[in-house]
Formats: structure tokens, sequence, C-alpha cells
């Protein structure tokens, strides 16, 4: 579309223009909306076509409703060789939801694997009319695209707007940029805005001077202003996204609007991580790319966070698992930090026998004591597959603690399954496992489902009788004493010996589940040491006391980073599969 | 030592830098002379070592005379770094095989240390040797030279045990060999090699046993070291053969500590008995106490004063470099200071007589703390702590680099 449209030409193109992150384009994912806006001639009369790329994945959610809320028609997009993924289903209800014209249209129909019949004929199934409606195209060579921007001309509502109401426009997203500062992404609603004019923001009633207003196309372009129904962004100076909230209205100061637009509700975290610097050094660093990440990330909560194990940290609130890794890594890569992760946990709330109610981001602020109940958060869950994995999803499903809703055919072969089920259970390597079961052919969404009261314990790991604070897990009753043996076994294989014996003890409470030692070490010497020894004896010796620098003491023990982080990270080499959309 | 260490650029003419000369005369001098030659290369062996067939015997035949122009110009670069002149206090023949030379080759070179240097007049003059190439009469040669010490690698007492480390010495001649060099006057050490794959306690017993009977003036011990790029290596990581367990080998040694001590030896060195003190490795001590000294041949180490230098491995290079009159010292490294401390640290603890501890504090090393930590270990030894010396205990010296580490934190 870019190259059809004439906004980007040949020689500039690229595969995932509009993905600007490294990480994005190396994971062919879309992690940030992006706007742009597409000049396109439709019987002798040129419009203007605003779009916005949004995500996919289900973490980013709020990223795709938000934007929905911002248009007029969706263009559904469907990979031909993949059919309906679950996420698919998730952005079209949503689509639904916000009233919007459709435009079904099944991508890459050039790929050998591409059966877009049958896809047609589920789409068809799914939004009701006929797989003749359901446009082809493919992006790599351009087939059907000028096709489609016919039929978006024809088929999207004209903005519906009062160009001579006060101005109103809507944020729909705000992006720290280190040159520009803040760039607010609007789309006009009502009346107008222009260059050089004086702004409020209807919800703090902050008062901004337009430096500079455009469209994207797809790089910015400054403009005279935004009317109607346009789409662009605004630059004020401000440094602070919070200070141009998503969801906020903005008007003009001369001639404000009386009634703010219908906001968005904003994110809310669903996975806690501890985020340790490997180095102790770089904490305030740590602290300095949150504060920036931030900036453009208004998702992402933190707070600082002591462990005993692994010393000053942040507990960072996430939207979902490959959020909890985009920052992750995005952290390591371009602040270039070392971290270590802890095992993603979800928010419990726990009620005391003496009514007193706490809620839980981190397994070790478990309450100790007398506990009459424990909530957790349900999602319900649906996956969608090729009906021959039907039986080892209902068996990941009910060892995960889910319960069946119920279960739906697409076509011929597919099916979807619909659970519910705890995040908790989700949040632990629940879709390496449905890939791996699946040959990697399920795709899994889901939504929050409220609290739900489980039968929960937390498990603490000892070392030498210490808790080590970071391996504390609140799991299922009936899960707590396979929780401990795997991470006792672990650990009693990842921790070199010491001078003395090292009990590891799962513990719930005071009662131990599970047992394993470390032998003392007896011996630790260099049996020779003559002329010739010496220099690499020395350098030896150098090495042992670099490495020493990276082990962390849990009472006497002396355990190297690398094993908090292999015990940590329950299945690193298989996190490269999950990437997805 | 397959690998050399990492060093600079060692100087073309050999000359020393200033450190060298620092305190010097405070520092015994030594010699050591490694002959790379064996007549079939051990499994288990990554010295600098050569046999016949690749190198050829040419190579071995002039070798006295490479080395003894080692030796002039080690007497002139010492000279012209203004080091001061000091005789030579112990002299030790190491390889290899130094006795696959003849006799004359040996003492050609000792008498060229002799009369470049001088020799103490209680000189410590030992060469090792392989239990199948002497006889009565080649030690009886070096005695009158002046050897003074001969070391006989025995390694092993036990058939299947010689054969996973390729020894091809009849164990018979073993005590042929200490009774040679007993009949001339020459002190006597064995070496002992425990933790052989294959090698059991019983077999360990035997082996100490057999060197016990032989009723040397010491005796070495050590615990089998698997080299990356040895052939025993390879085996290990093929699975051919099993990896040594260092469970074991802390319990052999512990048999061993005990066997040797009930049998008059003393502990004087981690791997190290001698009957009495007199009959100590003088040599060993030296390198242990940082005092300095040349090494000569392909491959040596030579220290002075907190410059340590290394001369390139391969025979013919080693050669070439002489006969154009440059220093045969491929690279080199000037310890400072600090690491010297660190080296003597490294180095004293290891030894019965231990390290000063108030010397050790004075260094900013050797924290009440660690010091506690060590004695609640039972790794150091308590009355010794309260006399300002830090002397390992049994268990300590299984776990010496540890204690040296805790030292040194």
């Amino acid at each position: 579309m870019l190259q059809l449209t004439g906004v980007v030409d040949d020689r500039s193109m690229r595969a995932q223009y509009l993905d600007r992150m490294d990480i994005e384009r190396e994971r062919g994912i879309t992690i940030k909306s992006q706007a742009v806006r597409m000049p396109w001639e439709f019987e002798k009369q040129t419009y203007a076509l605003n779009m916005i790329d949004t995500p996919g994945h289900v973490d980013f959610t709020y990223e795709v409703s938000r934007s929905l809320a911002a248009c007029e028609g969706a263009v559904l997009l469907v990979d031909a060789a993949q059919g309906i993924e679950a996420q698919t289903l998730a952005n079209l209800y949503l689509a639904m939801e916000n009233d919007l014209m459709i435009i079904p249209v099944l991508n890459k129909i050039d790929l050998p694997a591409a059966q877009p019949e049958k896809y047609a004929e589920e789409l068809a199934n799914l939004i009701g009319g006929n797989p003749e409606d359901c446009l082809r195209v493919s992006g790599k060579t351009g087939v059907g695209v000028d096709a489609l921007l016919d039929k978006i001309v024809q088929m999207v509502p004209h903005p519906v707007g009062d160009p001579n109401a006060p101005a109103r426009a809507m944020i729909f997203d705000s992006v720290y940029d280190s040159y520009r500062g803040v760039v607010t992404y609007v789309r006009m609603v009502d009346g107008s805005l222009t260059n050089r004019e004086k702004i409020t923001m209807m919800s703090t009633k902050a008062v901004h001077e337009l430096l500079e207003i455009g469209v994207s196309s797809p790089e910015p372009e400054p403009t005279k202003g935004l009317g109607v129904g346009e789409v662009g962004y605004l630059i004020t100076g401000v440094k602070d996204v919070r200070q141009s909230k998503v969801g906020d209205t903005v008007t003009t100061s001369m001639k404000p609007a009386t009634v703010a637009l219908k906001g968005y509700s904003e994110p809310k975290p669903m996975v806690f991580s501890g985020l340790y610097p490997i180095d102790g050094s770089d904490y305030p660093n740590l602290r300095e790319a949150l504060d920036k990440l931030k900036l453009s990330d208004a998702s992402l909560v933190y707070e600082p966070e002591t462990s005993v194990a692994l010393g000053f940290g942040f507990r960072c609130g996430f939207l979902g698992l490959l959020h909890l890794e985009i920052i992750t890594e995005r952290l390591e890569r371009e602040f270039n930090l070392d971290l270590i992760a802890t095992a993603p946990s979800v928010v419990y709330e726990v009620t005391l026998d003496d009514k007193k109610e706490v809620t839980v981001t981190n397994p070790s602020e478990y309450p100790v004591g007398k506990i009459s109940k424990v909530l957790e958060p349900m999602v319900r869950a649906t996956i969608l597959s090729p009906k021959d994995y039907v039986g080892a999803i209902m068996e990941l499903c009910q060892g995960r603690r889910g319960v069946m809703l119920d279960m739906q055919y697409f076509g011929t072969d597919r099916v979807q399954l619909r659970y519910d089920m705890p995040l908790a259970e989700i949040v632990f390597d629940f879709f390496d496992q449905l890939k791996s079961k699946t040959q990697g052919y399920a795709s899994l969404d889901y939504e929050e489902n409220g609290l739900a009261e489980g039968d929960l314990v937390k498990v603490d790991i000892l070392l030498q009788g210490e808790q080590v604070d970071a391996f504390s897990a609140i799991v299922h009753k009936d899960k707590a004493y396979a929780y401990g043996v795997m991470m006792t076994g672990k650990l009693r294989e990842l921790i070199p010996r010491q001078q003395f014996e090292v009990p590891i003890q799962a513990a719930i409470g005071a009662r131990i589940i599970a047992r394993e030692s470390i032998r003392a070490m007896r011996k630790d010497v260099l049996a020779k040491c003559y002329g010739g020894d010496i220099s690499r004896k020395r350098k030896l010796l150098e090495k042992q006391k670099e490495g020493k620098k990276r082990m962390k003491m849990v009472g006497r023990v002396e355990v190297p980073q690398e094993a908090f982080i292999a015990a940590l990270s329950s299945d690193k080499e298989k996190k490269g599969e999950k990437k997805g959309k | 030592m397959a690998q050399l260490p990492k060093g600079e650029p060692a100087p073309q003419d050999g000359l020393l830098p200033e450190q060298a000369k620092h305190d010097a005369d405070s520092r015994t001098f030594h010699a050591y002379i490694h002959v790379p030659f064996c007549r079939v290369r051990c499994g288990y062996c990554d010295f600098n070592t050569y046999t016949a067939q690749e190198i050829g015997s040419s190579s071995q035949s002039s070798f006295a005379r490479d080395l003894v122009s080692e030796i002039e110009f080690s007497k002139s670069v010492l000279e012209l770094s203004a080091i001061p002149e000091r005789s030579i206090n112990t002299v030790f023949f190491g390889g290899g095989t130094p006795t696959l030379l003849p006799a004359e080759d040996l003492i050609q070179m000792l008498d060229k240390l002799r009369e470049n240097f001088g020799l103490d007049s209680d000189a410590e003059v030992t060469t090792e040797a392989n239990p199948d190439s002497v006889d009565q009469e080649y030690f009886q040669k070096l005695k009158e030279a002046g050897f003074t010490r001969v070391s006989v690698g025995m390694q092993s007492a036990v058939p299947h045990v010689l054969k996973v480390l390729e020894r091809t010495h009849n164990p018979e001649n073993v005590s042929k060999v200490i009774l040679a060099a007993k009949a001339v006057g020459l002190q006597t050490s064995v070496d002992l090699i425990y933790g052989t794959p294959t090698e059991t306690i019983e077999d360990w017993v035997h082996s100490l046993q057999e060197a016990i009977a032989l009723n040397t003036d010491h005796i070495s011990a050590y615990s089998l070291i698997v080299e990356p790029g040895t052939k025993l290596a390879r085996q290990i990581k093929s699975g051919e053969v099993e990896s040594p367990d260092e469970d074991l080998h802390a319990e052999m040694y512990e048999v061993a500590e005990a066997m040797l001590t009930k049998a008059g030896f003393i502990n004087y060195e981690v791997s190290n008995w001698s009957k009495s003190v007199a009959t100590r490795s003088r040599h060993n001590l030296a390198y242990w106490n940082s005092m300095d000294w040349w090494g000569y041949g392909p491959g040596a180490h030579s220290h002075v004063g907190g410059v340590r230098w290394w001369n390139v491995k391969n025979p013919s290079a080693y050669t070439d470099r002489l006969v154009s009159n440059l220093s045969p010292a491929l690279e080199r490294e000037l310890v400072d200071e600090e690491n010297q401390v660190i080296e003597r640290v490294m180095l004293q603890a290891r030894l019965v007589d231990g390290l000063d501890l108030s010397w050790l504090k004075s260094k900013g090393y050797g924290s009440a703390e660690a010091i506690s930590t060590l004695l609640a270990e039972e790794l150091i030894d308590g009355k010794a702590v309260f006399g300002q010396s830090i002397k390992l205990t049994l268990k300590g010296r299984l776990l010496a680099d540890y204690v040296v580490r805790k030292l040194l934190d």
C-alpha cells in the first residue's frame, strides 16, 4: 500500500516498513501502532486514507482497541497460509464492538502453502457474507492491493464530525522521541487544530503551545493544521508522555470544547516480574532505562524491590509475557544492561483470618499467618488449532486447572476451544507447551475474566536453611510438591559444591516437602605448582576472583549468577519460538 | 604446560628491566635445565618434550652444545642488566628425560654453569631419571661431577595403571635404579601419580607401599591432572577412559598422608614429603619462595626479581635464535608489586612453614573475617594463627586454592 499510493518510493521500501524497532523487525511482529496517511485516487477523486497499523498479539490488545476507537473501518488481514488465529478473532471482536466497517482480506496469497479458498470460507462463516467477497492480496508482490484501496474508499464511511464545532481530538498514542520530545498521535473528531495554537488537555487542563502539527506519510510531515476526520501528530515540547495521556481529549485554549470524548480505560498490568541487574552497580542505570522506556510505554509499571539473593532491582508489571520479554530485551539491547528476571507472577488478593486484605505481586511478600481466602486472576482462553491436536490440548488445559466452556468447529478441520483458566497457569510456560504439543499450529488468545478463589500455597526454597526469595512461588496445592522437587533438583545441579554440605529444601511454611543436598567439596587444589605453572596459576586465581564478584551470597553459600539465571529461566532455549502474533 | 601463558613480547637482546635488580641480594640464584626429549610420549603428559621420531636424533646429540650457548648468553645478559653476581644454589635437570642424554652431556652443562657463575659449596644438583634409561655407572659419573640427587618417575607400581598412563618402564626397574643411586651416594626421590582412571584405592595403597619400601629420602605425589590437548584428555572426551573423580583424589591424598607419615615422611608442601628438613627439594622450595632462577632450554621458564619469561618451545627455533645470538625468550611478564604479593601468598600458603600472617595483613590481605572463617572450617591451624602464621591443616591442604582465595579476598 505504501508503495502503490506513492508515499514510500520503491527504492526506500523494505519489509515491515512501519515497524521501527529492531526487535519488531527481527521477530517479525508489531509492538507499537503506527499511523500513516496515504492519498488514493478513485473515480477521479483523491481521498486521504488514514491508516493505523496495529499489533496483533494479545498483550497489546489495548493498543488495538485504542486504534480502533479512532477509526471508521478495519481491514482484517488474515494470513492465507495459516488462516484465522485466536488473536484474529479477538481483534475482529473488538472491531465489531466499535461498529466498524470490516473488510476481510487474505494476505500472502503468493505463498506456495496459501489456501485462500479454504480460509475465505472460514472467514465468511465467521462474519457472514460470501467467500467471494473476501479480497485476496499479496503485500509482497502487490497483487490485489489496488482493489483493496478502491474497496476501502467505497466501503469505509466518511468521518462524521462537525468541522465548525470546538476542536476535539482524541489522543490514541503518545510516544517519546529523544530528539523531539513527546509526539502525540490524534484523531480530529470535531473542529480543527492549527500550528502555533495554544491547546488544552481536557483532563488536566494543562495548556501547551503547538510547536509542530502534521501527518505521517509515513515519515512525519508538518502541515498547517489538522481538519475534521484527519489523523496526525502534535508536538508541544513536553518531555513526559504522562502529560499527554492516551485517551485524553485535546481542544483549543481559545475556544475550548466542554465535553470530553469518551476515553479508554488504562491497561492494567497482569504479570509481574523482578528485574535485577547482574552487575549490582548497574542499578541506577536500570532505573534510568526504565524511566526512559516508561516515557513511550505508559503501560509499564515498576517500583524498587530488594532481594536477598539478587540485590537491588525493580518489581515490574507487564501486560503479558510477550510484553515482559520485549521490555527485558529492550533494556538489555538499548541500554546495554545484563538482567536477571524472576519467574513471572500474577496478582493475588489474599484475605487473612483477621479480615485484613493484602495484594501480592511478589511471592516473597505472601503473608505468613492464617489465610482465609486467596483470589487469583482468571482468564478466558481461546485456542484455535487443527482438530488433530484437540486431545493434546485438552490434556494440557486440564493439567493447568482449565475448565472447558465450549468447542466449536470452523470449516472442516479447525477447532476453537474455550477454557476458563487461572492466569498463573498461562504465565508459566503454557504457550511453549501448547506450541510444542501442536507442532506450532495452535494459537492462543485470552482475556481477563475476573478473580476466583484458588487452593493456593506458597512454596519457599531454602539453601542451608536460608530462604532464597527469588525462588518462592505461589502454586496450586496439588502442584507444590512437583514444584519443590523440580526446583531443588535443578539447584542441586546448578550450584557448585562448597566447603560444606549444603541442604536444599522446598517448604510450605515450616513443612519441608522436598529435599536435596550438595555434598561438600573435598578437593580444591592444584597438585603441581612449579616454575612454569606460576603465571598460569596466578591468572587462574585472578579469573576465579573475578568470577567471585558474580557470586551472590545466600547465607554462607556462594551461588553463581548463572545458577540463578538458569534456575529462573525454565525454558530459555524454547523462548526463541515464542515469537508470534 | 602445553600452553605457555600470555605475556608481552620479550626483547631480542634478552636484557632485563630495572625491577629485576631490586633487592637481588636477598634472593638466591638457581638454574633449571629443560631436556625436551623422551623415548615415547606418555598419554597424560603435556610437557614440552619430543621423541626422536618427531624431531630427529641429531638435535638430541647437539643439545648440550646449544644449551651451553644459552648459559653463556645468560651470563652476559645478567651482567649487562647489572644484576649482582650470585653463585648458583641449586640446579635441576628436568624434562622430558634428561637421562636419555649421555651422562657426559649433563656434566658438560653443569660444568658450564659452574664455570660461569660458580656453584655454592653445598649446592643441590638434581636430575630426573627414567627407570629404564640409567644404571649405576651413569650415576657414578654424575656423582663425581657434583650431582647430589636423583628424582625417579615411578608414577605407580600397578601395571594396569601404568598402562593407562602409557608409562613404558618396567616397575621392577625402579628399585634397581634407586639402589644404584643410593650405592653411589646420591639422595633419592620418587614421583607418584594418583587418581589415574581405573586406579582403585587398593592399587594406590599398593603403589605407596612399594614406594615406601624403596626407602628414599623424598616422595612427591601428584593427583593426575588431565591437561587439555593430551591424548588422555581426548580419550576422556570420547568416553574411552573415565574421567578422574575428585572425591576419590581427596581420599587417596588422605591415604598417602597417613601412610607416608607413618613411614617417617613429613609433608612440607602440598604434594611433597621428605624424611628430613635436609632432604627437602631446595630447588623446588626456591620456586615457592620466589627466588631467582634461569630456566635453560626450549620452553623453559625463568624468574628474576618479578620478571618472568619463557623460551620458545620448539627445539629448532630455540637453536636458531641462539645461533643468531638472539634471546630464546618468546614472551615475558613483568609482575608488579601487587601481583608479587599474590604470588607469594599463593605459593607459600602451600608450605609447611606457612605464610607470615603479619606480613599478609601489612599488605592489606587476610581479613579478620577470612581468618575466622578458615579457622571455623578447620582449614588453617589455630595455634599457628596465634603465632602470626598461616599453616594449612590436612583438610586445608586439599582445599588450598580456596584458602588462598579467601586470604586474598
